[in-house]
């Protein structure tokens, strides 16, 4: 084991070549090993690494916490199903209404961030929840007078994706193997978040990421070295909620039917969560957090069927140990690792800055500099 | 010699409190001018409404001939005026090269598009601004440490990266607030062999200092603000002399 990893470090090519094939098997391998329902978990872990790099860049990079974030999530559902679905009789193929649903949704981004760019801190998150619920306000109660978003009951019967007359919504065979829509969702969903990570890595590490950092650390400062920081907090909010509305928009399609309540307070904080405990500002950090998040409270739904297993029936509803064991999870994250399981390099640091490793350090360059 | 900075009777208020009145000052272009004065005389303030941190109450502020008062901090920047703070101010948690990259910022362009595509143009920018950041801090006195967190330098260091992250954006005018407080004496006269360095370089520096001994050697003219009031300005042995500056500093008979 530890050659092979060894192997793999002289060789990232062959790391990645592993990575890949991992990945494009995933779905059998889950679907045999626990079943068809998990490969529907994976769909999801995917739209909510999505949604989490999307986030990060708002939160993790520029340092603006936004507890309204899953609005643009809903933005771009609704939009959507406005736009690919009975509801209007409007039928657009999807690659022209996911950018769409991501624009309409960066729009919201700067609407949202123009009026709270001198807001910082708990105030920001304040104003921001306020924006996630008022957007689910409207989206349950615009039915009357005019029919827009058809209140609780939602909107359904939303066109699947197709691409190139191959419909993502029904059971395919291509080249003897059978794909059902969770594993067609799955190669797209992958698609779109390696895309994703991708715009999140390159933008990090640029004028503009550093820009982000810089308001971070010190928003007086950034300003005094000729950082616009109106325009680079509005283009961290719209970048943000960009990811979110294209998120959403896959998530209506992937779903077929969206309703407000999946887009309630809970979901922001969710995946605020996922960053935290990832690692803030740390693109694979991120990543783990939104598969953790993800598949642990599903893999929690278990613990009905192990109490009965093993005491006979069920003491504890398992939805009430889950939200349980998982907020214990997260008290023992921030005890022991404040940073999250993959911090990033800066946040490590942060973190550790009382062990003497910091001094160790400023004390050997000093020595350098004498 | 056309002035660079000019103040024109500039006064700010804080409610009641009035920390700057009717000042007003001229730099011209190539010289060291000094800014002193006793604690609390309004000299910060001048600074942070000289560069659009703090919005003046009356008065104008012109750099190249261009009103500024309450400009935006960036917009300042840009006409080529960048400063240090008192209390530093660096990004700790970015590395010594990046924050001096920071200050590049203004002078670059690469925007979203050209962050994620890395195009030619992206790329040579950024290659053009590493460059630039790796020479800046050699030229203040930090060559190797560019991968050094700010927040990790010794204090000398984080005030040398200031300078460095301040040349960056290209300065006409420097202003330092208080560049050496806190130094011991040798690194004192390395500070002042940097400014002197700096001058020669055609840049004209603007100094807080409480230091009148540096100032004194350095500074082609300087001007003393007591309480919110300029209440002298010439050559430092001229103010040296001036009974309202002794008086000031030293406390003058009970009237």
């Amino acid at each position: 084991m530890t050659a092979l990893v060894a192997r793999l470090r002289r060789n990232p090519l062959l790391a990645y070549g592993l990575l890949a094939v991992l990945l494009l098997l995933l779905p059998f391998l889950v679907g045999a090993g626990l079943g068809r329902g998990w490969v529907r978990v994976l769909d999801f872990v995917l739209l909510y690494s999505m949604l989490a790099l999307g986030l990060n860049i708002v939160v993790g990079y520029a340092g603006l916490l936004d507890l309204g974030y899953i609005a643009f999530y809903a933005l771009g559902a609704y939009l959507f199903a406005w736009l690919s679905s009975p509801h209007f009789g409007i039928h657009l193929p999807f690659w022209l209404v996911l950018p769409t649903g991501a624009a309409l949704a960066g729009l919201f981004g700067v609407l949202l961030g123009a009026p709270t760019l001198r807001l910082r801190g708990d105030y920001l998150a304040i104003v921001t929840l306020g924006f996630g619920e008022i957007i689910r306000i409207f989206m349950n109660n615009l039915d009357a007078p005019i029919n827009v978003t058809n209140g609780p009951q939602g909107i359904n019967l939303i066109d699947p994706i197709r691409i190139a007359g191959l419909s993502l919504g029904q059971t395919t065979q291509l080249a003897g193997i059978t794909f059902s829509p969770p594993h067609l969702y799955y190669y797209f969903f992958l698609a779109m978040t390696l895309a994703t990570v991708f715009v999140a890595l390159r933008l990090q590490d640029s004028r503009i990421g550093r820009a982000w950092a810089a308001i971070r650390e010190d928003e007086v400062a950034a300003a005094a070295m000729g950082i616009n920081t109106r325009n680079i907090k509005l283009l961290a909010f719209a970048m943000g909620a960009m990811f979110g509305g294209l998120a959403g928009g896959l998530f209506a399609a992937f779903q077929g039917f969206i309703s407000p309540e999946s887009f309630n307070l809970m979901e922001s904080i969710m995946i605020l969560c996922m960053i935290v405990l990832g690692g803030m500002g740390n693109v694979p950090g991120v990543l783990l957090g939104a598969f953790l998040l993800t598949v642990l409270p599903e893999a929690l739904r278990y613990v009905g069927d192990w109490q009965r297993a093993v005491l006979g029936n069920v003491v504890v509803d398992p939805n009430d140990l889950r939200m349980l064991l998982f907020g214990l999870a997260m008290v023992m994250m921030m005890l022991y690792r404040p940073a999250g399981l993959i911090p990033s390099r800066q946040r490590r640091r942060e973190f550790d800055a009382d062990d003497g490793v910091a001094e160790q350090e400023q004390a050997s360059l000093y020595d350098a500099g004498a | 010699m056309a002035a660079l900075l000019s103040v024109d009777r500039v006064s700010k208020r804080f409610g009641g409190l009035a920390a700057l009145e009717d000042v007003s000052l001229s730099v011209m272009a190539g010289e060291i001018y000094g800014l002193i004065g006793p604690n609390g005389a309004g000299k910060t303030t001048l600074f942070n409404c000289m560069t659009g941190l703090y919005t003046v109450s009356s008065g104008a502020i012109r750099l190249l001939g261009q009103p500024v008062q309450n400009s935006k901090p960036h917009r300042i920047v840009e006409l080529g005026f960048a400063r240090t703070f008192q209390n530093i101010r660096l990004f700790s948690n970015m590395t010594a090269l990046e924050n001096v990259m920071v200050g590049r910022h203004i002078r670059t362009r690469t925007g979203v598009v050209g962050a994620v595509l890395r195009g030619p143009f992206s790329c040579a920018e950024e290659q053009a601004s590493r460059q630039r950041a790796r020479e800046l801090l050699g030229f203040v006195g930090l060559a190797g440490k560019g991968q050094a967190l700010a927040g990790h330098l010794s204090y000398g260091a984080q005030r040398r990266l200031e300078i460095a992250r301040a040349l960056a954006t290209e300065p006409k005018l420097l202003a330092l607030d208080e560049p050496v407080a806190g130094m011991n004496p040798s690194e004192r006269r390395e500070m002042g062999d940097l400014f002197r360095k700096l001058r020669d370089a055609g840049i004209t520096l603007l100094l807080i200092e409480h230091d009148v001994k540096l100032v004194m050697g350095l500074c082609d003219r300087v001007a003393v603000l007591d309480y919110g009031r300029k209440i002298a300005e010439g050559t430092p042995e001229v103010v040296q002399r001036d009974a309202a500056v002794i008086e000031a500093y030293l406390g003058g008979e009970p009237a």
